[in-house]
């Protein structure tokens, strides 16, 4: 039996407005392995930000499927969406990835809610991920707005892996970071999307990082690509 | 981690969320002081007489008759003859009876001129008996039991003196000074007129007028005998009877008695339709305190609104995590929750609190008696429908969470 692909994505057209030209988003094929790492690049506005949102369920494609470990997504419902994104997509985002006034463990806890396993093994999750991303464990009791804005993501990559999700999604994570703390930042993400055996999209407009991973994608190779109209 | 979560977002807005608090608090006290007190006004001046049956005074307006026999308020049209109390006093359905007999005051108090069965068979409030704080009943002709207020506002104490003027003017020149009257008891508060009157016997009445005619004393000055000092008239009497059956058939043949014309009122009814009267007050007292609350729930949506927009973010954490748009509802819901309990629960302490410092002033001034218990009740019938109201109110930001959760894409 072939291994099912991380991400699968056939046929699929997005646009923001059903009559409008603009932010259109297609797609004829795209087939992610596990255990990938893809660096997606292209200018602001290119339609990252679409593609991510269409991946974790929060915009449904016009026309066309996207499946996630052969689920797709856009068949399921409202409930079982969200549903999904929480136990099986974990996400980190340029900045504001933490609730400034919860503290670190309390940021922790909101995504290891939705986990199916025990209170002990999270917190050894927890601790192992921290020591990973060389977080000192004193800063769970600190409130998040507290933290440099390295601590930050890293904290919220701890939290993306807490629930071992197959697929990790990361959105410019370190234009908030100066260059020497973007290639460490970098080089620790990719050691545990190895250690966790996960799939992980990094989107960035900055191509110098493009060679730590090992595929690249243009995202304007999906936009005004009209000639791939949907069968 | 929804209540957590809402909060510790309150903790971290503390400054506008006390602020709505403190207007919420000033709006729910003032909701629940005018329940309470309209509430218990009305229930203290429907419940000034409890355990009469019928009134009776000579034939006047139904409330005329009640403000002059209970309230002491305004004159009696004409007197009753002793005759024709006798008469029904005696009557075979009726239990007992207290004659009345005012015209004199003392020092503004009015001076009511009955029996001791005054003070056995008089019921206030939840079919309460006057009680003496000091003393016993009157015993002698020139024996006084004073009212409460009367005590407090007079400094008088038991075995002191009193003089009573003629008539109701709280200045009067024509003074029964000849005959002073002897304290020998003083009531406990009641919450009613009985605290501002004071109590003598008939007979300490007749005595006083015996040389009198026409308001004016008479120059010899004669010892009344005994026997002369059956009145010959009383202003109006109570009657209570064996079985509140008969009270229709009594007040009927009152209202029919062919000697004199009469008149029986029933005074729980006469009290709620001269209460009904002034209803419309306390329905204004209402609608002002509601208007207040609402303005004050607005208020409360207006910030959580606000806080929406500061909040985008973490909103969109929530939802990029895989919380629901309802969750999103929900949050916005119980952070409206705990603001409108705060200040509920608030609202009740300093409505407390104030009771606590204003009880007496408002027994004294307004003859209105708030209690611990009746507050309480207030409260728990205020409490559900401030947080349905509040519910209610807060699906305003609640829906709009809900819709930005179901709309906003994750690109922060």
């Amino acid at each position: 039996m072939t291994q099912c692909p991380a991400i699968q994505i056939e046929n699929c057209q997005f646009r923001y407005h059903p009559d409008s030209d603009k932010a259109l988003l297609q797609i004829a094929h795209l087939r992610v392995e596990k255990g990938e790492t893809v660096f997606v690049y292209g200018p602001s506005g290119s339609g990252k930000s679409t593609l991510l949102n269409l991946l974790a369920g929060i915009l449904l494609p016009q026309q066309g499927n996207i499946s996630l470990d052969n689920v797709i997504v856009n068949r399921l419902s409202h409930r079982k969406r969200d549903a999904f994104r929480a136990r099986h997509i974990g996400m980190v985002f340029q900045r504001f990835n933490l609730i400034p006034y919860l503290t670190v463990a309390d940021n922790i806890k909101l995504a290891s809610h939705f986990s199916l396993r025990d209170k002990q093994y999270l917190q050894q999750r927890r601790d192992g991920l921290l020591n990973a991303l060389q977080l000192d464990p004193e800063i769970l009791m600190r409130p998040a707005s507290q933290l440099s804005v390295g601590q930050q993501q890293r904290v919220a990559i701890v939290r993306a892996l807490i629930n071992e999700p197959e697929l990790l999604i990361v959105d410019e994570p370190t234009s908030a970071l100066d260059s020497d703390a973007r290639d460490s930042f970098v080089d620790l993400l990719l050691d545990q999307i190895k250690a966790a055996q996960a799939t992980l999209l990094f989107v960035s407009h900055d191509r110098s990082l493009a060679r730590h991973f090992s595929r690249q994608l243009d995202i304007q190779s999906f936009v005004d690509a009209g000639e791939n109209h949907a069968v | 981690m929804l209540f957590k979560l809402a909060w510790k977002s309150l903790l971290a807005r503390r400054v506008s969320v006390l602020l709505t608090i403190l207007m919420m608090t000033v709006s729910i006290f003032v909701l629940l002081s005018v329940e309470t007190i309209r509430y218990q006004a009305k229930d203290s001046f429907t419940k000034t007489v409890s355990g009469v049956d019928l009134i009776v005074g000579a034939r006047t307006g139904q409330v005329n008759l009640l403000l002059y026999s209970v309230f002491h308020i305004g004159v009696p049209t004409n007197n009753v003859s002793w005759q024709s109390y006798q008469e029904f006093a005696t009557n075979p359905s009726v239990a007992w009876s207290i004659p009345i007999s005012l015209g004199d005051s003392h020092r503004g108090y009015r001076v009511v001129g009955t029996s001791t069965d005054f003070f056995e068979f008089f019921r206030f409030g939840n079919k309460q008996t006057l009680t003496f704080q000091h003393g016993k009943a009157f015993n002698e002709h020139f024996d006084a039991v004073i009212g409460s207020e009367v005590a407090k506002q007079l400094g008088y104490q038991v075995d002191d003196a009193i003089v009573l003027a003629h008539g109701i003017a709280s200045t009067s020149f024509s003074k029964h000074d000849d005959h002073p009257f002897k304290i020998t008891g003083i009531l406990a508060p009641t919450g009613t007129p009985v605290d501002q009157s004071v109590y003598v016997s008939l007979q300490g009445i007749e005595a006083i007028h015996f040389n009198w005619q026409g308001g004016v004393r008479m120059p010899d000055t004669a010892t009344p005998e005994l026997e002369d000092l059956q009145p010959e008239t009383i202003t109006a009497f109570m009657l209570g009877l064996n079985s509140r059956i008969q009270t229709f058939n009594l007040q009927r043949q009152i209202n029919e008695y062919r000697q004199e014309p009469l008149q029986a009122i029933l005074p729980g009814a006469t009290l709620m339709s001269l209460w009904s009267m002034l209803s419309s007050v306390e329905q204004i007292l209402l609608l002002i305190a509601s208007l207040v609350l609402l303005g004050a729930l607005i208020g409360m949506a207006n910030m959580l609104l606000v806080s929406m927009r500061e909040r985008r973010h973490e909103l969109s954490v929530l939802r990029a995590l895989g919380y629901r748009p309802g969750f999103l509802f929900a949050l916005l819901q119980i952070e409206a929750l705990l603001i409108s309990l705060a200040a509920a629960i608030s609202a009740f302490i300093s409505l407390q609190l104030s009771m606590y410092v204003l009880k007496d002033w408002l027994l004294q001034e307004y003859g209105i008696l708030l209690t611990r218990l009746s507050i309480i009740n207030e409260f728990l019938f205020m409490l559900p429908i401030v947080l349905i109201a509040s519910f209610l109110v807060a699906l305003i930001p609640a829906i709009s969470a809900y819709r930005q959760g179901l709309h906003q894409q994750l690109n922060l």
